[in-house]
């Protein structure tokens, strides 16, 4: 026992956040703890994100799964060439979730769900080597979700419902490599739009073959945040008070549009032994979806001040992820799981605000039962990033495309606590 | 429960908070062998030199400037292999200016700024500078440029007396910072006990002649450096001498260092912004003018050259012709033959007033260069000839049409850098290249060929990340708006080949900069 606890400790050393993208897959304890996997499997109320399909078959009237984590992340770049190199500073994030779920009838239950799939916060030093591309960022978006499920037949329920998405964006950047106002200060531009709202759904379907096997399948709706006219202000600052420069300083409406893509979940869920459960979960995102972040800055009339075109060209992406339950008894369960996550990311397109490239997650965690109602979860997850060397192409000067490049070497570390209700 | 929180959440939360930093596998900040030194010791980096070295630039010393200078732009670099901190004597502002016991002696800098048609050109930015001169700063600095210096100015006690600079027996850049009123820059320098040193000096000793379109004399065989003007030519054994003896006080500590050689005036826009071709011409006016002239073509320069007064070669140089289009300038050139009092004698019998005009009246080739403060002066009226005139008994009206300088009225010698001036000028460079070539070889120095790096910046351009770095004005990207000195691009250039040159010496792997992070002119419609 003993020795299977440290190989445990050791899978649990780091642990990184994100999913590719800005996608932040940290939906629940038990399912990050099993390599956020749980499309297949009946486990707690976190089936409202997972698939809904599979609320009904929960037990009690009542579940109520609530939690966060802390994100801890880290990006280090360095250009060898030039000897430049730049590490974010460290920002906490804290994705949180609640899902309930109550069971009208053994053939029916409504629920709730309240998560935050989207998200990136990362903060480079004011002026870095590639502040003319990112100096911070921090996107945002609640998802609320009321959600129905139902037993259509012996062997398949389905479920699902709207979403309504709440985001934010808030960005800062350098107008140029190089453009200064008089006294050096860098020219510099901020965005920021909170309280975007969109609407999307979800549904999933799940199809339980025997008491050992289940199969599960979820899709989630692309959703696009848009930002209009009047939604957030762009505040430029340190422009040179001049006809020369491309703007002035002062507060401008924006337009963008900021797309959270949809997202397949197929999976299978194992029961092995009484004790054991194995899962495994693909997701295919839609990634495509984000072509480009083009900001339009406006004049009071609406007319176009200055346009920031930013192509990003993401490409659809895999994650395979494996995950698996031990109940080391009534009161104790041990989960462990890994995933591969391929990153949208193509080559010559490695932007930093988003820097994520292909990486392995490492996750465990345990349940304590603290009495047959109220459960303790916790969960840990360990991402590694390969280091890259990679660019990004299409930054614009005086015509000509500029790449920034250099070696990027990511880490995070999401510790998770939450509590799973049943009456 | 207990037990299992202590296997596991504690040593968890504790080693994933301690190790989950990202770590390359090779950290240029961590790894401190990723860029090395080789045989030079960049711990105390001191340089030495001119406006060049202090980061000078669009006509004054202001503070991004300053942070610009290739010696602190090279010591960010170095301080990936070893290099300390860099302290430069920054002065208080970014208005270029200076004051003298609150009077200002140094105009405010040039920043690009449009006119009331939306037409970018070099203007004074506005504001009143805060940097007084008689305010002395203490300590030791790694950047001892001195704006204005001449190589014998570096060993020259007093040089840094603040009270000599309103005589002008004394430098107001070196006074700010000099250890004392007595010491000079090499003592200065020399005394910080640098691990490793830069030299670039000698430029002024050719630019003042030059910019001043030769108004100066070539000191050439004067070996007393005391007894020169400003716009004078350094003697070349004066400029090696002192050199010499720079270098011997700068290795005296063991130090290695990197001597940098005098660029060519060609390669700055100063000189090759304003065409030697520049006076626009329509048909008429240009019929008249040549009537003006065509006794001077067609009956003094042939005459003259029969009584060989001047050689046909002279005669043949000396003929005026305009026509519609671009017109090259006349000039009054020194190295002609003065005919003014023999062209008052018979046969010819001019006026006075003519004869001075004539008498050593030639146009511009296209091997004369024309300094850019010329291009302010072209076609304008010479009022002060205007009213002498007028005194004279010239009709008004006529003595307008007279006044127009660079076409009636040929521009004197200071506003043309002719061929004969340049050929001076490249003498003495040539001179002082081959000493201080000499010298980085006698001593095992880092030779920083700056002349044939800025030749290419002139000649086509250097392509970089995001273009072609070029000599060409307020747009090349490589020159600030006086002209003569680089903008903090131009000077990233420069600390790239300063680096690849002490590379190459030293055996050591200092990155250079990307350029392209570097801003080029100055946009600013805050001015005068």
């Amino acid at each position: 026992m003993k020795k299977v606890l440290s190989v445990v400790v050791l899978l649990l050393v780091c642990a990184v956040t994100y999913a590719g993208g800005y996608r932040v897959s940290l939906q629940g304890q038990r399912g990050l703890a099993m390599g956020h996997t749980g499309v297949a499997m009946v486990n707690n109320a976190e089936l409202a994100f997972f698939n809904p399909g599979g609320l009904v078959h929960l037990e009690g009237k009542l579940n109520i799964a609530v939690g966060g984590f802390g994100v801890f992340s880290d990006v280090k770049y360095q250009n060898t060439e030039f000897g430049q190199s730049s590490q974010t500073e460290s920002p906490t994030g804290t994705p949180l979730y609640l899902y309930a779920s109550y069971n009208l009838s053994e053939k029916f239950a409504v629920g709730l769900a309240l998560y935050t799939p989207y998200g990136s916060t990362v903060e480079y030093p004011t002026d870095w080597a590639g502040s003319h591309l990112v100096n911070n960022i921090d996107l945002s978006a609640i998802f609320i979700q009321p959600l129905f499920s139902t037993q259509l037949t012996e062997h398949v329920s389905i479920g699902g419902g709207p979403i309504l998405a709440i985001g934010g964006v808030n960005f800062n950047r350098n107008l140029s490599r190089n453009l200064t106002d008089i006294e050096g200060n860098r020219s510099n531009v901020e965005i920021d739009s909170q309280g975007l709202t969109a609407f999307g759904f979800s549904v999933g379907a799940m199809a339980t073959v025997n008491d050992k096997l289940s199969f599960g399948i979820n899709y989630r709706s692309r959703i696009d945040i848009d930002v209009e006219q009047g939604d957030g202000d762009a505040t430029f600052s340190n422009v040179p008070d001049s006809p020369l420069a491309p703007i002035t300083n002062g507060t401008f409406d924006f337009t963008a549009t900021l797309p959270l893509p949809a997202e397949w979940t197929l999976g299978v869920s194992y029961k092995a032994t009484d004790k054991l459960t194995v899962n495994f979960d693909y997701n295919y995102a839609e990634w495509d979806a984000y072509e480009a972040l083009d900001i339009r800055f406006l004049n009071t009339d609406g007319s176009l001040a200055l346009e920031s075109i930013n192509p990003r060209n993401y490409k659809n992406a895999s994650s395979y992820r494996v995950g698996a339950q031990y109940d080391v008894s009534s009161k104790f369960v041990l989960r462990a799981g890994a995933y591969f996550d391929e990153s949208p990311v193509q080559d010559g397109f490695f932007a930093p605000e988003t820097p994520r490239n292909d990486s392995y997650g490492f996750t465990g965690g345990f349940t304590f039962n603290v009495t047959d109602k109220l459960a303790i979860d916790a969960s840990f997850l360990y991402l590694t990033f390969k280091e890259i060397d990679a660019s990004y192409d299409s930054y614009i000067e005086n015509g000509q495309r500029v790449p920034f490049e250099g070696t990027y070497k990511s880490s995070a570390f999401a510790p998770g606590l939450g509590l799973s209700y049943k009456l | 429960m207990k037990k299992y929180f202590n296997y596991i959440a504690l040593p968890a939360l504790a080693l994933g908070l301690i190790a989950c930093e990202p770590e390359f596998d090779n950290d240029i900040t961590e790894n401190e062998d990723f860029y090395t030194s080789g045989s030079a010791d960049f711990s105390n980096y001191v340089a030495v030199g001119n406006s060049l070295t202090a980061g000078f630039a669009d006509s004054g010393l202001y503070i991004t400037g300053q942070e610009n200078s290739y010696p602190n732009i090279m010591a960010q670099q170095f301080a990936l292999a070893g290099g300390g901190s860099f302290s430069q004597p920054l002065v208080s502002d970014n208005t270029g200016g200076l004051l003298l016991g609150g009077q200002q002696i140094v105009p405010n800098r040039f920043v690009l700024a449009t006119d009331a048609n939306g037409n970018p050109g070099p203007a004074r930015l506005a504001g009143t500078p805060t940097t007084d001169v008689t305010n002395i700063l203490s300590g030791s600095f790694n950047n001892v440029g001195v704006p204005g210096a001449k190589s014998f100015h570096l060993v020259a006690p007093g040089y840094g007396n603040v009270a000599g600079v309103a005589s002008g027996q004394a430098n107001p850049y070196f006074a700010r910072f000099a250890s004392s009123p007595n010491t000079t820059v090499i003592a200065d320098a020399v005394a910080s006990n640098p691990s490793f040193f830069s030299l670039w000096i000698g430029n002024n000793d050719i630019l003042g002649f030059a910019t001043s379109g030769g108004a100066g004399v070539d000191q050439t065989g004067n070996l007393d450096p005391s007894t020169y003007g400003s716009n004078d030519i350094t003697d070349p054994n004066v400029f090696a001498s002192v050199y010499a003896q720079e270098v011997a006080a700068l290795t005296s500590t063991g130090a290695k260092g990197a001597l940098v050689n005098i660029p060519d005036v060609t390669s700055i826009p100063f000189f090759t912004t304003v065409p030697s071709q520049a006076i626009p011409l329509d048909e008429t006016t240009a019929a008249t003018l040549n009537a003006v002239f065509g006794a001077y073509n067609a009956q003094i320069l042939p005459g003259l050259a029969s009584f060989g007064v001047i050689t046909p070669a002279e005669a043949a140089a000396r003929q005026i012709n305009f026509t519609a289009g671009a017109n090259f300038i006349t000039i009054q050139d020194e190295d002609l033959t003065d005919i003014s009092a023999i062209i008052q004698g018979p046969p010819f019998n001019l006026d006075p007033i003519t004869a001075a005009t004539l008498s050593q009246l030639r146009q511009t080739t296209n091997d004369d260069l024309i300094p850019l403060t010329t291009a302010g002066v072209l076609g304008t009226i010479d009022e002060d000839y205007v009213g002498f005139l007028v005194s004279q008994g010239v009709p008004l009206e006529q003595a307008g049409l007279s006044a127009i300088r660079g076409v009636s009225r040929p521009l004197q010698d200071q506003f043309v850098l002719t061929t004969q001036e340049q050929a001076l000028v490249t003498a003495a460079q040539t001179q002082y290249n081959a000493s201080i070539q000499a010298l980085a070889s006698a001593n095992g120095l880092a030779f920083v060929d700056a002349r044939t790096a800025l030749q290419a910046v002139a000649n086509g351009g250097v392509a970089f990340s995001a273009g072609i770095l070029s000599s060409q004005f307020v747009t090349g990207g490589a020159f600030s708006l006086d002209g003569v000195h680089p903008t903090p691009r131009g000077y990233a250039f420069t600390a790239n080949a300063i680096i690849n040159a002490i590379n190459s010496t030293y055996g050591s792997t200092i990155p250079g900069v990307d350029i392209g992070n570097f801003a080029t002119v100055t946009i600013s419609n805050d001015v005068n």
